[in-house]
């Protein structure tokens, strides 16, 4: 065992040592930057928004669907959700099923239309239906930044006022349907 | 009963993961051989425990115990028995499970296969991976005990999210895990050589058949994540660059880093502190995509159920592991001394060179990943990054790492010359230049990028396959001879062959499938036809199935070309009865030239359904060329070299064992 049974090599100081500590002085900071995003949990982001006027903003049309676009004259007068999405995010994909099911209940359903190409987006509806009431082409994140859009897609529901009542960040699961969803837009409609 | 034997294994397994962690460190430090020899069976007796632990899970599955909270919550009576199994690691507790079962078994196989080690680098490995295990094992029994009772037990069960319940997610996470656990073993070896402060050529090739065997996994399991990707989420595409995936990605290519750097420190004995960093980084990346996924500060389709809790406890053990390990290293490193000089054109200058683009290509994609979180925390504005960013920063970070690749691989060690590179390249360089131009001529112009993406794959396999023919075509000779020489290569030579042409058929594949899709949308009526891609298809209509948890509406095309009929493709909308969720399964067919992959969306009133007719061509290159990569990753396990064991080490640095 004497062959592996030796001390470590001396530590030799060296003058390029101080190389050697940026890795852990890069985790650190990485560290620092997980710490303070874990007390945001995305899919709960409050948002500084709620029970305020929904921004003033006054979108395009999505060129090919229809030439009324969508701006804050349309919200309110009754409870409706603003959906913001886009052809390339897959979550949206996977909540649209959700989103068709409750236009189909008769739910306004408004939509932004986040940093896309119009044809791509224009395919996306095509293909997995349109649940949408009025669309306006966010090209380049303009209005979303106003609405304060963490990622897409995020819902938000809107209440007789024009004032914004939830976020939702994140897909919306049919569960979120049943728990807050619903329940939210039933007690606005009263 | 069942699940009580599992927890107090786990239990038990925790105190034996304690022990291992600790005594065999104690006795290295202090020379004592009866504390060092307990690290060996105590890593066995761990696996032992998990296994059971496991096993009564999995038990609880098939049984469907429902007054087991984590059962009842993921699980259904009417799921077929596959799923039942599948459905114990498609959830939080229980793929944490088999994450600490994996640990176990890879710490398991260093007690039993490391027979080539000196007894105090073993000890302090396999006490290094108990520590990993101690960490996990208490993550688990104080924040996620799958075996948790639930009183009273509910009827029935919750069920398992529909798009899950498929063959290929069930294969999909213990093969990634078996990667991303597997490069806990590269992670100890690291600690342990630190600890010792002797890194050497024996200590790279102790390293490599376990960095090769985590590394050929998570080959596997990542491109078994993008196969079901693409067939289960209904539009075609395989890589979305999702948070989750990405965090998957990441270890892949800092391991691929360390596989190529860890050949230099064996060979050449230098680059050694770099390697002992990428070890450590490519499991801290598998440990960042962990807390990434189950942690809950980044949304994503894959990610599990989040907890603040349990994403404090994971950033803890994150910070311990990692953040310890650096500091060690920021200690140890500096005395390690360089080995052999290299001439910047040589074949450890380019090995440096592929360390340099895929460590920038990590950065690039674990910037992508946090850079949103890490904006959001200093107060800026919100953004989300997408496909956009990527295909703008890691795309070119690709081209000269491809472009390079067929040329450092052929090029001498210490000092190469790369005119005698090219000489013996020139056959592939022309035949891909001839072959690239002759795209350009037949298509159009606008089509360049596309080109450079065939004329660089064709590159890696031609600039590949070079090497390896001209060494067996020397003259003199006929066939035979041609043939015995081929023969005759060393294993590690046709493995590095076969996992480079690999890349080269995954590269024309994304190429082509990324840039030579055709779609067609469009509502057909049952009885039309629609052309797609020079084939005929007709819609023959839809009718209902019944699966054995779901209901569905399933559309079936007849395709034919020129008359001839080609193949019968259907396509389900299914709806899960008891989750109460649709999914959509496309009908594919695949050849080696293309996929045929249709989609059947909703009705309209007039009797017309709503199709997606996709023709993907070369997609199946894609997971063709992974499959290589990861058959490369085994030819290179099965060299010679790691089966009769290196020599041992003698107290001065070794001379380098001759080929």
């Amino acid at each position: 065992m004497s062959a592996s049974l030796e001390q470590p090599a001396a530590a030799r100081p060296s003058r390029r040592g101080w190389l050697f500590l940026l890795p852990v002085l890069a985790f650190a900071a990485v560290g620092v930057v997980l710490a303070l995003g874990l007390g945001r949990d995305p899919q709960t982001l409050p948002s500084v928004l709620i029970d305020k006027p929904a921004p003033s903003f006054a979108l395009p049309p999505l060129p090919g669907r229809d030439e009324r676009g969508f701006s804050s004259a349309d919200l309110g007068g009754r409870p409706m959700l603003v959906n913001v999405f886009a052809s390339w995010c897959v979550p949206c994909r996977i909540e649209h099923p959700v989103l068709d099911q409750l236009a189909r209940e008769g739910v306004t359903i408004h939509a932004i239309n986040y940093k896309d190409a119009p044809e791509d987006a224009l395919a996306f509806l095509r293909a997995l239906g349109d649940p949408f009431t009025r669309i306006g082409a966010d090209r380049q994140g303009r209005a979303a930044i106003d609405w304060g859009v963490y990622g897409v897609p995020e819902t938000f529901v809107i209440d007789r006022d024009g004032r914004i009542r939830y976020r939702h960040v994140g897909p919306l699961q049919p569960r979120d349907l049943e728990q807050t969803i619903r329940p939210l837009l039933e007690k606005l409609a009263r | 009963m069942i699940a009580e034997l599992g927890h107090f294994a786990l239990v038990l397994a925790f105190a034996v993961a304690i022990v291992q962690g600790t005594l065999p460190l104690l006795g290295a430090a202090r020379r004592d051989a009866a504390l060092v020899a307990v690290a060996p069976p105590a890593a066995l007796v761990q696996l032992l425990l998990i296994s059971i632990a496991f096993g009564a899970l999995v038990h609880l599955y098939v049984v469907s115990d429902f007054s087991v909270a984590n059962v009842a919550a993921n699980s259904h009576q009417s799921k077929p028995l596959v799923y039942r199994i599948s459905g114990v690691w498609g959830n939080h507790e229980g793929s944490l499970l088999l994450w600490v079962w994996i640990l176990a078994l890879f710490g398991s196989a260093v007690a039993a296969f490391g027979g080539n080690l000196p007894v105090l680098f073993k000890s302090r490995v396999l006490a290094i991976q108990a520590l990993i295990g101690v960490g996990f094992l208490a993550f688990m029994l104080f924040t996620s005990n799958p075996f948790e009772r639930l009183d009273p037990a509910p009827l029935e069960g919750r069920g398992l999210n529909p798009i899950l319940q498929d063959p290929g997610l069930a294969m999909h996470p213990p093969m990634l895990y078996l990667g991303y656990v597997g490069f806990s073993t590269t992670f100890s070896f690291a600690i342990a050589g630190l600890l010792e402060g002797r890194i050497d050529p024996s200590w790279a090739r102790w390293l490599r058949p376990w960095t090769l065997a985590a590394w050929t996994a998570l080959t596997l399991g990542i491109a078994l994540g993008s196969w079901w990707a693409y067939y289960e989420l209904g539009w075609g595409g395989f890589w979305f660059w999702d948070p989750v995936e990405n965090a998957s990605f990441m270890p892949w290519l800092a391991g691929t880093a360390l596989l190529h750097s860890a050949i230099v420190v064996e060979k050449r004995d230098t680059l050694k502190s770099w390697t002992i960093l990428l070890a450590i980084l490519t499991f801290a990346l598998s440990l960042l995509g962990t807390f990434l996924v189950r942690s809950g500060v980044l949304t994503s389709v894959h990610a599990f159920a989040s907890d603040p809790a349990r994403g404090v406890f994971i950033l803890a053990l994150l910070v311990v592991a990692v953040g310890g390990a650096l500091a060690l290293y920021a200690w140890r490193a500096p005395s390690l001394q360089g080995g052999g000089m290299f001439a910047p054109v040589s074949r450890e200058g380019a090995l440096l060179l592929n360390n340099l683009l895929l460590a920038s290509a990590t950065a690039t994609v674990l910037l992508g990943t946090l850079y949103p979180l890490a904006l959001d925390v200093v107060g800026g504005p919100k953004i989300s990054v997408g496909p956009p960013y990527f295909n703008a920063t890691f795309v070119p970070l690709m081209i000269p790492l491809f472009l390079a690749l067929p040329i450092g691989a052929v090029l001498a060690w210490k000092r190469g010359e790369l005119g005698g590179a090219l000489q013996r390249l020139w056959l592939a360089a022309a035949a891909t230049l001839g072959v690239s131009i002759v795209l350009l001529l037949v298509s159009d112009l606008a089509r360049g990028l596309a080109i450079l993406g065939y004329g660089l794959g064709l590159w890696l396999i031609l600039g590949s396959l070079a090497d390896p023919l001209g060494r067996a075509a020397l003259p003199g000779g006929g066939l035979a001879r041609f043939w015995r020489r081929l023969c005759g290569l060393p294993r590690a030579s046709w493995a590095m062959v076969v996992a480079h042409v690999g890349l080269g058929v995954l590269v024309i594949g994304v190429t082509a499938t990324s840039t030579g899709q055709s779609e067609r949308i469009l509502a057909m009526k049952p009885g039309e036809v629609a052309e797609l891609a020079g084939y005929s298809v007709r819609f023959e209509g839809v009718r209902e199935v019944r699966g054995p948890n779901w209901i569905a509406q399933r559309g079936t095309f007849a395709v034919s070309r020129d008359g001839a009929f080609v193949a019968e493709i259907a396509s389900d909308k299914r709806f899960f009865v008891v989750e109460q969720r649709p999914t959509t399964e496309a009908g594919i067919h695949t050849t080696l030239w293309r996929d045929l992959y249709f989609v059947l969306g909703e009705p309209a009133p007039d009797g017309a359904w709503t199709v997606r007719l996709y023709h993907n061509p070369l997609v199946v290159w894609i997971w063709g060329g992974a499959v290589l990569m990861a058959l490369g990753g085994l030819l290179s396990l099965s060299d010679r070299r790691f089966r009769v064991g290196a020599p041992r080490p003698a107290r001065v640095p070794a001379a380098v064992p001759a080929e």
